[in-house]
C-alpha cells in the first residue's frame, strides 16, 4: 500500500457550493478506503488550522446555506482518524497566522525539512 | 538517492507560491536527489532571458534539469534563443516517460 | 506498456490545465500505455453530453464554419481512438451536484473507492491540482 502525502495549498475555494473543503473530504474518503494518507497544509491552507473559523450566515433571497463548511473541525476529524497533518511553519509566520490559535495535533515543519519529509512517501500530490 | 519530476504550471508573477516550488526543487537537489523540473503553461514565461524572474529559473537550472514544454513556448511565441541558460525545450511525452520511470515521484504544482 | 492514472479537477473553459491534461493523456495513449482518468470536482463537466458549439459573432462565422470541438468531443475521441486503453470515472457526488450525469459514451460514474483501486494498480498516479 503506497504512502501518500497530499499537499493542500488552495484554501476557501468553494464555501458556498461545498459542504466541506473538497480536498480534505477526498482525503478522508481515501483513508476510509484504505489509503495511507498524510496531509501537508501550506501556503494559505495553513489557515485551516485556526480554531473558530465561521462561514455561517450566507443567505441569498430566501435560499440559505444552513450547513457551511467547518474546516477546523474537518481537520480535527482527520487527525482523530489517525491521519497525520503537518503544516509549514514559515508559511504560517509569513501570513501572521497565530499558531496559538491552532487546533491540537498538527505538526509544524520548516521549509528546510520538506525534502526530508517527502522521502517517506511513494506519491506526493498537490491538490 | 530519489528521483523527482516537479511539474510547475504557474509563474512567479501570478503566484507567489511558485517560489516555494523552486525552493523545494533546489532543496531536493541539495539532498542528492535527481530532480527534473518541467515548466508548462505560464511557468515557461520566466524562462525568457529578458524576464525579471529569469534569475530564479537560472538558479534552479544550476541544480536541477529544467525543461520547458515546447507547446507552451510556441503558444507564447518564445523561441529557443530567448531561453535562459540551462533551460531546454522538451515535448510533453517527456512527462509521460519520466512519470513512468520506476521510483520517480511526480509532483504537479 | 504501463498504466497511468490521472486525477483531474478543473472544469473546462476555465484553466490551462485542461489542455495540458489532454496532451499528457493522449501522449501516453499514443505510446501504447493505458490511462485511467479520475475526474473530480469540475472535471466531471468535461464529458457532459449536453455541450453545444456556437457561432462566433466577432468573426462572423457559423458554428459549422467554426468547427470547434467542445470538451465532450475530446473525451469521446479518446475512447474511439484508443479502444480498450482508456477508463474514465466521473466522481458521482461531484456529477450529482453539478447536474453532470449525462456524459458522452465512455466515462462512468464512480467514487474515491475506484480511485484507490487504480492508485494501487497503476504504475504512476498523476494528480493535476486546481489553482
Amino acid at each position: 500500500m503506497p504512502k501518500v502525502l497530499s499537499i493542500v495549498e488552495s484554501a476557501y475555494r468553494a464555501t458556498l457550493e461545498e459542504q466541506d473543503d473538497t480536498i480534505l473530504w477526498l482525503n478522508h474518503m481515501l483513508k476510509n478506503n484504505g489509503l495511507d494518507v498524510t496531509i501537508l497544509l501550506r501556503a494559505n491552507a495553513v489557515n485551516y488550522l485556526v480554531k473558530g473559523q465561521d462561514a455561517t450566515g450566507l443567505k441569498f433571497g430566501t435560499a440559505e446555506l444552513k450547513h457551511p463548511p467547518v474546516i477546523d473541525k474537518d481537520v480535527a476529524d482527520l487527525i482523530e482518524k489517525g491521519v497525520p497533518v503537518y503544516y509549514v511553519k514559515e508559511d504560517a509566520d509569513e501570513r501572521g497566522v497565530p499558531e496559538s490559535k491552532f487546533i491540537e495535533g498538527a505538526k509544524g515543519i520548516s521549509r528546510k525539512e520538506l525534502p526530508g519529509l517527502l522521502e517517506g512517501f511513494e506519491h506526493v500530490w498537490h491538490w | 538517492m530519489g528521483k523527482y519530476l516537479l511539474i510547475e504550471s504557474r509563474d512567479p508573477f501570478d503566484s507567489a507560491d511558485v517560489r516555494n516550488s523552486y525552493e523545494l526543487a533546489q532543496g531536493l537537489a541539495d539532498d542528492a536527489n535527481e530532480v527534473t523540473v518541467f515548466l508548462v503553461q505560464n511557468a515557461v514565461l520566466p524562462a525568457r532571458k529578458a524576464s525579471s524572474a529569469s534569475g530564479q529559473v537560472q538558479d534552479l537550472a544550476s541544480k536541477a534539469t529544467v525543461l520547458a514544454d515546447d507547446f507552451s513556448l510556441r503558444e507564447r511565441g518564445i523561441t529557443g534563443d530567448e531561453l535562459v541558460k540551462g533551460v531546454t525545450s522538451a515535448e510533453i511525452g517527456t512527462v509521460v516517460d519520466l512519470s513512468l520511470e520506476d521510483g520517480r515521484k511526480v509532483i504537479w504544482h | 506498456m504501463a498504466t497511468l492514472t490521472v486525477a483531474l479537477m478543473d472544469p473546462p473553459y476555465e484553466t490551462p490545465a485542461t489542455t495540458t491534461a489532454f496532451r499528457i493523456i493522449d501522449s501516453a495513449l499514443q505510446k501504447g500505455h493505458s490511462v485511467n482518468v479520475f475526474a473530480y470536482e469540475g472535471a466531471v463537466n468535461l464529458a457532459m453530453a449536453g455541450q453545444a458549439p456556437h457561432a462566433n459573432p466577432v468573426k462572423g462565422t457559423t458554428a459549422e464554419e467554426e468547427d470547434h470541438p467542445t470538451t465532450k468531443d475530446w473525451v469521446a475521441s479518446l475512447f474511439t481512438t484508443y479502444p480498450g486503453k482508456v477508463q474514465w470515472i466521473n466522481c458521482g457526488l461531484c456529477a450529482d451536484e453539478r447536474g453532470a450525469n449525462d456524459a458522452v459514451p465512455g466515462p462512468v460514474r464512480g467514487s474515491p473507492k475506484e480511485f484507490v483501486e487504480w492508485i494501487n494498480a497503476s504504475d504512476q498516479t498523476l494528480v493535476i491540482p486546481a489553482k
